[in-house]
């Protein structure tokens, strides 16, 4: 079995505890407008649009997909830029094994490994496969979730995880809608369950410029709900990256840090303990 | 103009530092006392040979690491100083007795292990005024041994003084001391450990010694000194000139050539030159004979040792290898690293071979040195066994490179990761890592925030500001900032690759 791998980050220090590996897959079912990295969203559909702008010939089309010379590719990011359907060339496809041979490269300096994406529960029978093998060496496993995959319903994958990492984008089901194309009940659901099952390891909510009432609601709920039971990480919504379509929606400027302190505070007053931005 | 007069009118020399080169100048003057053979002459001038201008005449060893928790207990009858009764007392004889520790800066290397010589002191006096008490001797360092390779210790245990030191050492933002914790996760509490790394990140020290490793190798007995330099308390290091290994290279026609017949070469007129200089700094000049610091027993003859300094090992292997693209070199290449071992396995093997006079706490042997650089090096030879700047690989990779190397230097080996400011936030991911490099085989580890005014160079201590005052043809008090615009200027010292923030959304 083998996964369309994004890329490996050997050393974070923001994907959960300690030092750990960062594996981000390919591909998504959200569409958010503030997205940074939206070349993860989409498997490439090899109509070879990016083949001809590629400046160092790095990219050709054979059978159909476009094939990537790692070797040859500068990382201009120029393919990225010009791929019309939120998608990237540049992936590995990489079976357990292959992964497991880059962990163990950096074992020596990790706590564990959290899975991101894209959505990496797209590819829930490869986790599995990985995680099992992971916690063999005696590391943890994470997963960074956009909570639409419904955890409740799959024991297995949670008996090899250590934790959900869950973003809750937003709490009000039309203005998720908006922001991300999809609809949030499912999330709302794992942010109950995950909380019940002693799996959430953190909640994420990105703070947005633009829209004040919005951050509110979701910091409110949110905290009332986990209390001190898990960390809550404000993340101060960055331009950087961001498609015109999200530029528009989300604004061209930083979240200010006064804006999320302020609901930093919130957040505590509604009982949330331990509250990072 | 004369090289005094051209000395003794530079406006941007303090009135001590123009003393310091005057006596330099007097020192070279003098070919007749030491003399050195024409093909001493002719490595020399090849570059092979660098002196690290430690002057014709050698009238100390160049590195010495007293034995303060002797001199604590015993006081000094030259100095006419009791064994100090309290905190006051302790940092008044230290800070006397520092004015009388020579070296090849004329500047003690080595200050102690802070911690435990003070911290019977510390504890008898409540925190506030202790940590008063503290900060006047940390000032008193700072204004008067102006030089960054004033070098203490702490650790491998947490004490209130070595806290009192790290909550100082923040406030005050100095240069001066450089700091190493000598770090051992068996005994260095988490906490400890996580409260000098958040120092670290902010002031560029102290750095992280793989306690263990040097404990393996020098007993417990060992100091780190100047730079990162291992040495054994109540000895040091008689002296310490350089192999540069790209210019050595130079002079061989492959790779076999280099190993089997140049470098075997060089080693033995370097060694040779090394035997010289220890002599007569032992049998001609007057220190082993006269000086207090030996003569009270705060120094043994028998606890020093020769240090087999090199650098440029990158560029050698390049050289050999025909790598003309750096990058795609030493440090990114799995051949070149492979040569890079190969070529440290055979010095390691011809220094060791060597018989070396007075050196008897080593088996009359020298110990190799990983030296830092100077400003002349450029960057044809990169420090010791260093990537080159703007060549490293990520930061796991740079590590996993540093830990097949750091092994051969006992005398000292030290690597430096540039952070985004993100990583002051999660001191525990940090500690993961470096626990991780020291138990792969990692002997030094320094760090520090890029933004920092206080900045790692080499393997010293400037501070921005300092270097922007020579900038603007004004004095600097510390001796060493002249070395640092130097090695910015020339070497790109200052623009290490920068262990960035690349997370998730």
């Amino acid at each position: 079995m083998k996964a369309p791998i994004n890329r490996i980050i050997p050393f974070s220090n923001v994907d959960g505890p300690g030092n750990r590996m960062a594996i981000f897959f390919q591909s998504c079912p959200f569409k958010c407008m503030y997205c940074h990295n939206p070349e993860t969203i989409q498997m490439c559909i090899g109509c070879g649009l990016c083949v001809k702008q590629c400046p160092v010939g790095a990219l050709t089309l054979e059978d159909k997909k476009v094939v990537w010379d790692e070797k040859k590719c500068v990382q201009c990011d120029t393919c990225i830029k010009e791929c019309p359907h939120l998608s990237s060339p540049k992936i590995k496809w990489m079976s357990s094994d292959d992964l497991v041979e880059e962990i163990k490269k950096v074992q020596l300096f990790i706590r564990g490994i959290t899975v991101s994406g894209g959505e990496c529960t797209q590819h829930r029978d490869f986790l599995v496969e990985l995680f099992t093998k992971v916690k063999g060496l005696g590391l943890t496993c994470l997963i960074d979730s956009n909570g639409s995959y419904d955890f409740s319903l799959d024991e297995e994958l949670m008996n090899v995880c250590d934790g959900v990492m869950l973003d809750v984008k937003a709490t009000d089901p039309s203005f998720h809608q908006k922001l991300t194309h999809s609809d949030n009940e499912l999330v709302l659901k794992n942010l109950s369950f995950l909380l019940e099952a002693g799996k959430l390891e953190e909640v994420r909510t990105v703070i947005l410029p633009t829209f004040p009432d919005e951050n509110e609601q979701t910091v409110r709920a949110v905290s009332r709900l986990i209390q001190g039971k898990c960390r809550y990480k404000l993340l101060r919504y960055r331009p950087f990256g961001v498609r015109k379509e999200g530029l528009d929606f989300c604004g061209q400027i930083l979240a200010s840090q006064q804006e999320a302190e302020h609901l930093k505070e919130i957040a505590f007053l509604e009982g949330a303990e331990t509250v990072i931005i | 103009m004369t090289k005094v007069h051209q000395i003794i009118s530079d406006t941007t020399l303090t009135y001590h530092q123009m003393m310091l080169s005057l006596a330099k100048l007097a020192e070279s003057e003098d070919s007749a006392s030491l003399p050195r053979t024409p093909e001493e002459l002719e490595a020399l001038k090849d570059g092979i040979l660098c002196d690290l201008n430690e002057g014709l005449v050698p009238f100390r060893p160049r590195y010495i690491i007293p034995d303060y928790a002797k001199f604590m207990k015993q006081g000094s009858a030259f100095l006419d100083l009791k064994a100090p009764e309290d905190l006051w007392e302790a940092c008044n004889s230290l800070l006397i007795l520092y004015r009388h520790v020579p070296s090849i800066t004329s500047f003690p290397v080595y200050l102690g292990n802070l911690d435990e010589l003070l911290e019977p002191f510390v504890l008898e006096l409540d925190e506030k005024t202790a940590k008063k008490c503290l900060g006047l001797f940390l000032t008193n360092i700072d204004r008067t041994l102006t030089d960054s390779f004033v070098h203490a210790d702490l650790g491998p245990k947490e004490s209130v003084t070595g806290r009192l030191i790290l909550e100082l050492t923040e406030e005050m933002q100095l240069a001066i001391p450089n700091l190493t914790l000598k770090y051992d996760p068996e005994q260095t509490s988490d906490e400890f450990a996580q409260l000098c790394l958040k120092c670290m990140l902010n002031t560029a020290k102290p750095s992280f010694a793989n306690h263990s490793m040097f404990v393996e190798e020098w007993t417990e007995n060992y100091a780190i000194a100047s730079c990162y330099n291992g040495l054994t308390v109540g000895g040091g290091g008689f002296t310490l000139p350089r192999m540069r290994m790209y210019e050595t290279a130079l002079k061989s026609s492959s790779i076999d050539d280099f190993l089997d017949n140049v470098l075997p070469h060089y080693v033995k007129l370097m060694c040779q030159f090394m035997d010289k200089r220890v002599r007569f700094i032992v049998e001609e000049s007057a220190f082993f004979k006269s000086n207090f610091l030996v003569t009270e027993g705060l120094l043994g003859l028998e606890k020093f040792t020769g240090m087999y300094g090199m650098v440029g090992l990158a560029e050698c292997v390049n050289y050999l290898l025909n790598i003309k693209d750096p990058k795609q070199g030493y440090g990114n290449n799995p051949e070149a690293d492979a040569l890079g071992v190969r070529i440290m396995a055979r010095l390691d093997e011809l220094v060791s071979s060597h018989v070396a006079p007075y050196c008897d706490a080593f088996g009359h042997h020298y110990r190799l040195h990983a030296q830092v650089g100077i400003d002349s090096d450029g960057r044809e030879n990169s420090p010791g066994a260093r990537i080159p700047i703007g060549c490293e690989p990520d930061m796991a990779s740079h590590i996993l490179h540093s830990t097949k190397f750091h092994k051969y230097f006992p005398t000292g080996i030290g690597d430096i990761f540039k952070f985004e400011e993100t990583w002051i936030k999660t001191p525990e991911a940090l500690l993961d890592i470096i626990k991780g490099a020291l138990a792969g085989g990692m002997r030094y580890f320094s760090g520090y925030l890029e933004n920092n005014d206080v900045v790692r160079v080499t393997g010293y201590l400037v501070k921005k500001s300092e270097l922007a005052k020579l900038d603007n043809h004004q004095q600097s008090l510390n001796n060493c900032s002249i070395f640092g615009v130097g090695a910015r200027d020339t070497s790109d010292a200052l623009d290490r690759r920068v262990e960035a923030y690349e997370g998730t959304d």
